[in-house]
């Protein structure tokens, strides 16, 4: 890319990345990562979700070329095989949770330090160093010391030491997780605004929902070593291809009902319902269920806590049978603990899991 | 085996807070007290010899100006310049073997990994004489090097009686030390670091010397001046190798033994323990200076 180009837009190439067959087996036998087919558009900003241990790490390990797949794997950036080249070979930008700042340099020096490495003259890399700092509101710190820095500055600092050098790809391994709740809303923000502005394909592992829901154009969720679904947030929210995915991501009721000819019944009530006869477990996120009144509910139960969360109430409601279901009231609801309530329920939101 | 001066910690009062009930009047003078013991052991084992050991280097004929008079005796010059040589030499061999030891050692596990980082420390046990025996029975006229070259047809290689056997022995007794302390060091990088610099572009020798000896440089500072200082006042090690070898401990032991010369002895007593807490008082402030800078 030429430099007039950087002066006022900062964009990089958006290069696809392709994993094929990539497995991971550590010394001693332990599998991290059963083998994984995944292509990543360009540009895209794809998360890896699940609970630790589950391999994304491993996965975004691979990627980086820090660790290698086992034998058969391939990992491509655009066209080009890469599987065989360390990571200082691939031109990748990497954000670690801990920030991994070089604490015998100033900001500038971080940031500088692979344009130095690359051997870029001096006077081109003060310059786009100081272009870095300014897209990253750095630059009234740029001869600080690191540990001279908040938190946040630092993960700023480690971002425009990453993209500084126009990287291939941008990987983030838990990059917020270190930060204090408030910094990392608005550090998020301004994760994602740089992400959609720079146009390049970026990798980001978490454990947080919150933030995967927020920052990926897809969502790879991850359990045990294998990929449990690929989706758009609201593809893995609505449509969780299975219990586990359900389960992580946000919060899901269970309830049991049985089929039969075209009807389904919960509780007391009968609902129109198509599908195999025979006992099936129903998935229904709280904001899908309604309370109501005598007349028209489905199911009851006695409220077990209530929880006030300003805008609404957060209800546990114990059914006569079956497990207990979170449920959402109004903000200003009076129910409370010992209250009994029946639940509405809406045949269409309901999702039935193998 | 040293005989280097440590600069002992002064006894001082602690803060005494401002004056809160009746009995504060009492305070000053049990804490004098109490401290009592302690200085007087500090005073009788160190102020007093200390300062003896100045007043007799001043005590000769010449008075105070015999300390400049035998700092200018070329003897005694070539003396300081070869220990000075020596301990730098030994230093910078040991600091360089015992970080690639020491990284080694922390980055891999193997079979005897335990065994070997034990048998390592093993000469810290040795007294110099045991050093200078074992630098005999390597580089000696009986010794395993000249048996070998002699065999090979290269006639007998001997140095174990000169500097050349000194500076083994003082590499060999000053590693396990400093490998110790690489290692605590070591243990305590972060890999991150060493990641990220990769993920810049890094080759691993730049990673090297832009993350890990930048990170190691406080424990490599402390650990080469003790290393220096302890070479500095050796004397056991050369004592057996050869009475000839030309280092300060051993002129100290000619000139107060041999010639009776006390007033000269004491004084490179003194130019010797100066020295050497210098260079321990300097790498402490610059080591200190780059803690706080890694901090």
């Amino acid at each position: 890319m030429p430099d007039s180009v950087m002066q006022n837009s900062f964009h990089l190439d958006a290069v696809p990345i392709r994993l094929e067959r990539c497995g991971k087996t550590f010394a001693g036998g332990a599998r991290a990562l059963e083998p994984l087919d995944l292509t990543i558009r360009g540009g895209e900003t794809i998360v890896f979700l699940g609970p630790s241990g589950c391999g994304k790490t491993t996965t975004l390990r691979i990627i980086a070329g820090l660790e290698s797949p086992d034998a058969g794997g391939r990992v491509l950036f655009g066209e080009e095989d890469v599987t065989a080249l360390p990571i200082e070979r691939r031109n990748v930008g990497m954000v670690f949770q801990s920030y991994a700042l070089f604490p015998n340099m100033t900001v500038t020096e971080n940031v500088a330090y692979g344009l130095k490495v690359r051997k870029i003259a001096r006077a081109d890399r003060a310059r786009r160093v100081e272009e870095m700092l300014d897209l990253m509101h750095l630059g009234e710190f740029a001869g600080r010391r690191i540990d001279q820095l908040s938190g946040g500055q630092r993960q700023r600092v480690a971002l425009a030491r990453a993209l500084v050098v126009r990287p291939r790809v941008l990987l983030l391994d838990e990059p917020l997780t270190a930060l204090d709740a408030k910094l990392r809303d608005s550090l998020r923000l301004e994760i994602d605004r740089l992400l959609r502005g720079l146009g390049i394909t970026a990798v980001y592992v978490t454990h947080d929902q919150g933030e995967a829901m927020a920052l990926g154009d897809r969502i790879v969720v991850m359990a045990k070593g294998r990929v449990a679904q690929v989706g758009t947030p609201r593809e893995i929210y609505y449509q969780p291809a299975d219990g586990f995915v359900a389960d992580f991501i946000g919060t899901m009721n269970r309830l049991g009902g049985v089929s039969r000819g075209g009807t389904l019944s919960i509780g007391s009530a009968t609902l129109p319902w198509t599908g195999p006869d025979g006992r099936v477990e129903l998935l229904v996120r709280p904001e899908d269920l309604a309370l109501a009144g005598e007349a028209d509910g489905h199911l009851d139960g006695t409220v077990a806590a209530a929880v006030f969360l300003g805008d609404r109430t957060r209800l546990v409601v114990e059914p006569a049978d079956g497990p207990a279901l979170t449920v959402d009231a109004a903000g200003r609801s009076e129910l409370g603990r010992g209250d009994r309530v029946w639940l509405r329920v809406d045949p269409a939101r309901l999702l039935a899991v193998p | 085996m040293s005989a280097c001066v440590q600069d002992a910690p002064l006894p001082h009062r602690p803060a005494v807070r401002p004056p809160a009930g009746p009995g504060w009047t009492g305070e000053p003078l049990r804490l004098a007290a109490l401290l009592a013991p302690a200085a007087a052991v500090f005073a009788a084992f160190f102020l007093l010899p200390l300062v003896r050991l100045i007043l007799i280097g001043a005590g000769g004929t010449e008075g105070w100006s015999a300390y400049l008079t035998t700092l200018a005796d070329p003897g005694h010059l070539d003396s300081l310049a070869s220990t000075l040589a020596l301990s730098a030499g030994v230093t910078a061999v040991t600091l360089a073997v015992s970080t690639v030891a020491g990284l080694f050692l922390v980055r891999n596990r193997f079979p005897g990994h335990a065994l070997l980082v034990a048998l390592l420390t093993f000469p810290l046990a040795f007294p110099g004489v045991v050093i200078g025996f074992m630098v005999i029975m390597l580089a000696g006229r009986q010794g395993l090097i000249g048996s070998i070259t002699q065999a090979l047809g290269g006639g007998k290689l001997v140095f174990a009686y000169s500097m050349a056997g000194l500076f083994l022995g003082y590499v060999y007794f000053s590693i396990p030390r400093v490998i110790l302390t690489v290692m605590a060091a070591a243990e305590k990088l972060d890999p991150r670091l060493e990641e990220a610099a990769r993920s810049l572009g890094a080759a691993p020798w730049r990673v090297v010397a832009d993350v890990i000896l930048p990170a190691l440089k406080p424990a490599l500072i402390s650990a080469g001046a003790l290393c220096f200082a302890t070479s500095m006042g050796a004397f056991g090690t050369a004592f057996t190798l050869a009475t000839r070898i030309n280092v300060l401990p051993m002129t100290i032991y000619t000139e107060f033994t041999l010639q009776a010369n006390i007033a000269a002895a004491a004084a490179l007593s003194v130019l010797l323990g100066l020295i050497t807490w210098a260079a321990l008082a300097v790498a402490r402030s610059v080591a200190g200076t780059s803690v706080a800078a890694a901090g």
